[in-house]
C-alpha cells in the first residue's frame, strides 16, 4: 500500500507529486473522516439546517406567501406576545401536551407491564396494541370526528339508549369538553408508541434482579419502585421526550377534528401557525409563531437529558 | 390529508346529478340558452402555443366533465394544447400566489375571492376582453367589477359565484306558523324562535367552516350596518351597528341546535339531511344530495326543501357573502394571446351555458346574460341561486380588497367574534375589541 514506485519515464514529476499528495491525504484519518461525513452533513444542511434557518429568518420578516418580505426585527414576536389568540394557543398547547403526555405515560407504562407478563396469545396482543399507531392519523382522526359529532356521536347515542343521558354530548362544541376530547384522541393514538417502547425496556431487565428482590422480601410495589422504575428510567426519558415533542407539535388530529374551534379552544401553536401562514398568507407571522415553539421543545429535551438520563449508579457507580 | 369535506360529501350524489343533468342539457340548451350579441375579439394566437391552467377541484362531477369537454373543443379549434390541473380550494390560493411571484408555473389560474388583488402587477391587463365580454353578454355585476378590477383596469375575470342561500323545510316552517321566510331580520328571529319551540331548531355553522361560517357571519354583521373596515381600510368594527348585530346573534343562537360551535363545512349538510334541523344556509348541494338519492325518505325531504335569500336587516339592503371565483392570466405566460383566446372561449355561450348547467346550479354566472339560462327555472328551487352575484357583497366590504381582507377572513376574525358573542363566552364588547385588535394587525399600513 505505502510503497510508491518511481515515476515512469515521460511522466512529469509534477503529476507524480500530485498523486503522492492525494494518496497521502486519502490515507489521513482526519481527511477521510471529513470526506465520509460530507454527504451526511450536506443532507443535514440542505434538508434540516437550511429550512430551519429559513423559518427562523422568515419570522423576522413581514413576508407574505409568494411575496418578498422586509426585515422587521422582532415585530412579529412582539405582536404575538400581545395577541390574545396566540396566547390562547400557547395555553392550549401546554394543556394538551402536559395532560396527554402524563396520560400516555401512565397508561402506556401500565399496558407495557401487562404485556410483559405471561399472557396467553402474548404475541397477538403485542401486535394488536400497535394498531392505533399504525392507522394514519388523518384516518383515525376522522373516526373520532364522527364519534364526537354533535349530532351523530355513537357515544352519545349509546349513552342515550342506556338512559344515562337525555341529550347528545357536545364533545367538540364546548371549549373544555373539546380540549379534553382532543386529548383523549391523542392519548388513544399515542399509547402504543409509549407502551411498546417501554415493553422493550422492561424486557432488558434481568429476571434475576426480581428474584433477588423477592428473596429480600420486596413486595410487588417495592419491586416496581426499586427495581423496575430505576432501570427503566433511561428508556422513559427517551420515549417521553419523543412523546412530548410529537404532542407539542401535533397538527393533523386538531386539523381534522376541530380546526382549532370551538372558539379557538383547541387551536394549538402549530395549527394557528398554519392558519396564519398558509390560508392567511402571512408567512412571516406564521413562522414567528412556529419559532416560538422552539424554546419549549428545547426545554423538554433539556429536562429529559439532565433530569432523567442514565445516572452513575445505574452504570455500576456508588451513587 | 383525508378529510370529509362538503366536496367529498357531494361527490357521491354529484355523479348521479351530473348524469341526470348532462341528459337534460341537450334538451333545453338550444331554445333557452342565452346567446352573445356580436362576435368576440380576435386574438393572434402564437405559433406552437400550449397552455397550463390551474383551477379548483370540482364540487360536482358535471363541472369537470364539461370543463374538460370545452378544453378539448378549444384544442380542436385552435390547435393549442391545454393542460388543466386542479387543486383543493385551500391549496390553490398559496400555489397561485407562488406562481405569481416566482414568475413560472401555470399560465392561467382560476382561483378564489381577491387573489388577483394581491399581486395585480403580475397579471395581464384584461380590460379589452372584459369590456368586450361585458358588452356582448349583458354586462358584469357590480361585485364582479370590484373583484376583477384594480384602479379601473381589469386584472381578472370573475367566472362565477358559488351561491349560498337559506335551505329550509317548508312543512316545518308552516308548522311553526309561517308561510315563507320573513323578509326582515326581526321576523326571521321570530321564525327561528317558533321553530325552536316546535322542537325543529335551525343550525348555522359557527366553527371553522371556511365557507358556511364566513358566509352567514358576514351577512349577520353587514345586515345590521356593521363592517370590519371603512372605505379607506381603517378598522371600524367597534360601532353601535356591530353591537346591534351581536345582540341579535345572541338571540338567534338561542334557537340553534346544540353543537354549532364545532360545525365545519360538512356539518350542516349532515344535520339537515338527517332531519335534525329545519333550516340552515348552504349551497344548492344539500338539495341535490336529497333529490338524487334513491332513498324515498330523501326524495320526500327534497320535495319539502325550499330555498330563500337571507332576510334584510336594518341596513336596508341584501348583505350576503358568497364564494366568487376568477380567471387570471399571468404576465409570465409565453402565450398571452392564446391564454386570452382560451379565457374568452370559456366565457362564450356555447361553452359557458352547458358548463353552468352541468354544475347543476352550484356555480352561477358573473355575466348578466346567463341569468336567462334555463337551469335557473327548469327547477324552480334553483332560482334563488341565480341571483348570487347580483346580491352578494365583497368580503372586504367597505374597504379595499387585497392581502388584509384575505387574511382577516382566513383568520376567522368575523366568525370568531360572532361565535364568542353569540355563545356568551365573551361579552359583546369584549368580542368586538378582540376582533378589532386582530383586524388592525392585518390592516396596518
Amino acid at each position: 500500500m505505502r510503497s510508491y514506485r518511481q515515476p515512469p519515464c515521460g511522466r512529469s514529476h509534477h503529476a507524480y507529486r500530485g498523486l503522492l499528495m492525494l494518496s497521502r491525504l486519502l490515507n489521513n484519518r482526519n481527511v477521510l473522516g471529513i470526506l465520509f461525513m460530507a454527504p451526511a452533513v450536506l443532507l443535514l444542511v440542505v434538508f434540516l439546517t437550511y429550512p430551519l434557518g429559513l423559518g427562523v429568518w422568515l419570522g423576522f420578516t413581514d413576508t407574505k406567501i409568494g411575496g418578498e418580505g422586509n426585515f422587521i426585527g422582532l415585530d412579529n414576536y412582539s405582536f404575538l406576545l400581545g395577541d390574545s389568540l396566540a396566547q390562547l394557543s400557547l395555553f392550549n398547547t401546554l394543556f394538551y401536551t402536559i395532560t396527554a403526555s402524563i396520560l400516555k405515560f401512565v397508561l402506556g407504562l401500565w399496558l407495557a407491564i401487562l404485556l410483559n407478563k405471561n399472557l396467553p396469545l402474548k404475541s397477538f396482543f403485542r401486535a394488536i396494541v400497535l394498531l392505533p399507531w399504525i392507522v394514519p392519523t388523518a384516518l383515525s382522526a376522522l373516526a373520532f370526528w364522527w364519534m364526537y359529532d354533535s349530532q351523530f356521536s355513537v357515544i352519545s347515542w349509546g349513552l342515550m339508549k342506556m338512559g344515562l343521558i337525555d341529550h347528545y354530548i357536545d364533545f367538540l362544541g364546548d371549549p373544555w369538553l373539546a380540549r379534553i376530547s382532543t386529548v383523549v384522541a391523542n392519548v388513544w393514538r399515542g399509547i402504543p408508541f409509549v407502551a411498546i417502547s417501554l415493553l422493550a425496556g422492561l424486557q432488558t431487565i434481568s429476571p434475576s434482579l426480581y428474584e433477588a428482590a423477592a428473596i429480600d422480601g420486596a413486595k410487588p410495589w417495592q419491586q416496581f419502585r426499586y427495581v423496575t422504575l430505576p432501570l427503566l428510567t433511561p428508556i422513559i426519558a427517551v420515549v417521553m421526550t419523543f412523546s412530548v415533542l410529537f404532542t407539542f407539535t401535533d397538527f393533523q388530529l386538531i386539523y381534522v377534528l376541530t380546526r382549532g374551534g370551538p372558539l379557538n379552544a383547541t387551536h394549538l401553536m402549530a395549527t394557528l401557525s398554519f392558519q396564519r401562514a398558509i390560508p392567511g398568507g402571512s408567512l412571516g407571522e406564521g413562522a414567528a409563531l412556529a419559532t416560538y415553539m422552539i424554546p419549549f421543545l428545547l426545554a423538554a429535551i433539556m429536562f429529559s437529558y439532565f433530569g432523567l438520563q442514565r445516572r452513575g449508579w445505574q452504570q455500576g457507580g456508588d451513587k | 390529508m383525508t378529510k370529509l369535506t362538503r366536496r367529498n360529501f357531494l361527490a357521491a350524489s354529484a355523479s348521479v346529478a351530473a348524469a341526470s343533468t348532462v341528459a337534460t342539457t341537450n334538451a333545453f340548451a338550444a331554445p333557452a340558452a342565452p346567446a352573445a350579441s356580436g362576435a368576440g375579439l380576435k386574438f393572434d394566437i402564437e405559433k406552437g402555443a400550449t397552455l397550463r391552467v390551474l383551477r379548483w377541484k370540482r364540487f360536482v362531477q358535471g363541472d369537470e366533465d364539461l370543463w374538460n369537454a370545452n378544453v378539448k373543443k378549444f384544442t380542436e379549434k385552435t390547435g393549442v394544447a391545454v393542460r388543466t390541473d386542479s387543486e383543493g380550494w385551500e391549496d390553490l390560493r398559496p400555489k397561485a400566489a407562488v406562481a405569481a411571484n416566482v414568475g413560472s408555473g401555470p399560465d392561467i389560474v382560476m382561483s378564489w375571492f381577491d387573489d388577483p388583488q394581491q399581486y395585480p402587477t403580475k397579471l395581464i391587463d384584461l380590460t379589452d376582453l372584459a369590456t368586450s365580454l361585458g358588452s356582448r353578454l349583458g354586462g358584469w355585476y357590480d361585485v364582479c367589477r370590484k373583484y376583477g378590477t384594480k384602479d379601473g383596469k381589469w386584472i381578472a375575470l370573475p367566472f362565477g359565484v358559488v351561491g349560498n342561500a337559506l335551505v329550509y323545510r317548508e312543512s316545518q316552517i308552516k308548522a311553526a306558523g309561517f308561510d315563507a321566510i320573513p323578509k326582515d331580520t326581526a321576523g326571521f328571529l321570530k321564525l327561528c324562535q317558533a321553530l325552536k319551540a316546535k322542537n325543529t331548531p335551525v343550525g348555522f355553522a359557527l366553527g371553522k367552516a371556511v365557507g358556511d361560517a364566513n358566509n352567514w357571519a358576514h351577512w349577520l354583521l353587514w345586515s345590521h350596518g356593521g363592517k370590519l373596515v371603512d372605505k379607506k381600510g381603517a378598522v371600524a368594527i367597534n360601532s353601535p351597528e356591530t353591537r346591534a348585530a351581536l345582540e341579535y346573534a345572541k338571540q338567534l343562537y338561542a334557537t340553534f341546535i346544540p353543537g354549532t360551535l364545532s360545525w365545519q363545512d360538512p356539518s350542516n349538510n349532515k344535520a339537515y339531511l338527517d332531519g335534525q334541523i329545519s333550516m340552515t344556509a348552504n349551497g344548492i348541494s344539500v338539495y341535490y344530495a336529497a333529490k338524487n338519492s334513491t332513498d324515498p325518505k330523501m326524495q320526500e325531504m327534497a320535495k319539502d326543501t325550499q330555498h330563500a335569500h337571507f332576510p334584510i336587516g336594518p341596513a336596508g339592503k341584501p348583505t350576503e357573502l358568497m364564494q366568487i371565483t376568477q380567471m387570471m392570466i399571468f404576465k409570465h405566460t409565453k402565450f398571452p394571446n392564446a391564454a386570452k383566446a382560451f379565457v374568452q372561449f370559456m366565457f362564450e355561450p356555447e361553452q359557458y351555458n352547458p358548463w353552468m348547467e352541468a354544475s347543476i346550479g352550484y356555480v352561477s354566472q358573473s355575466l348578466k346574460a346567463y341569468e336567462k339560462n334555463s337551469i335557473w327555472t327548469s327547477d324552480p328551487k334553483a332560482t334563488v341561486y341565480r341571483d348570487s352575484a347580483a346580491l352578494m357583497i365583497d368580503h372586504g366590504h367597505e374597504g379595499p380588497l387585497g392581502q388584509a381582507s384575505a387574511a382577516c377572513m382566513a383568520d376567522y376574525v368575523v366568525v370568531d367574534m360572532v361565535a364568542e358573542a353569540a355563545s356568551g363566552s365573551k361579552t359583546v364588547q369584549q368580542a368586538i375589541d378582540r376582533a378589532a385588535d386582530r383586524a388592525k394587525r392585518f390592516y396596518k399600513a
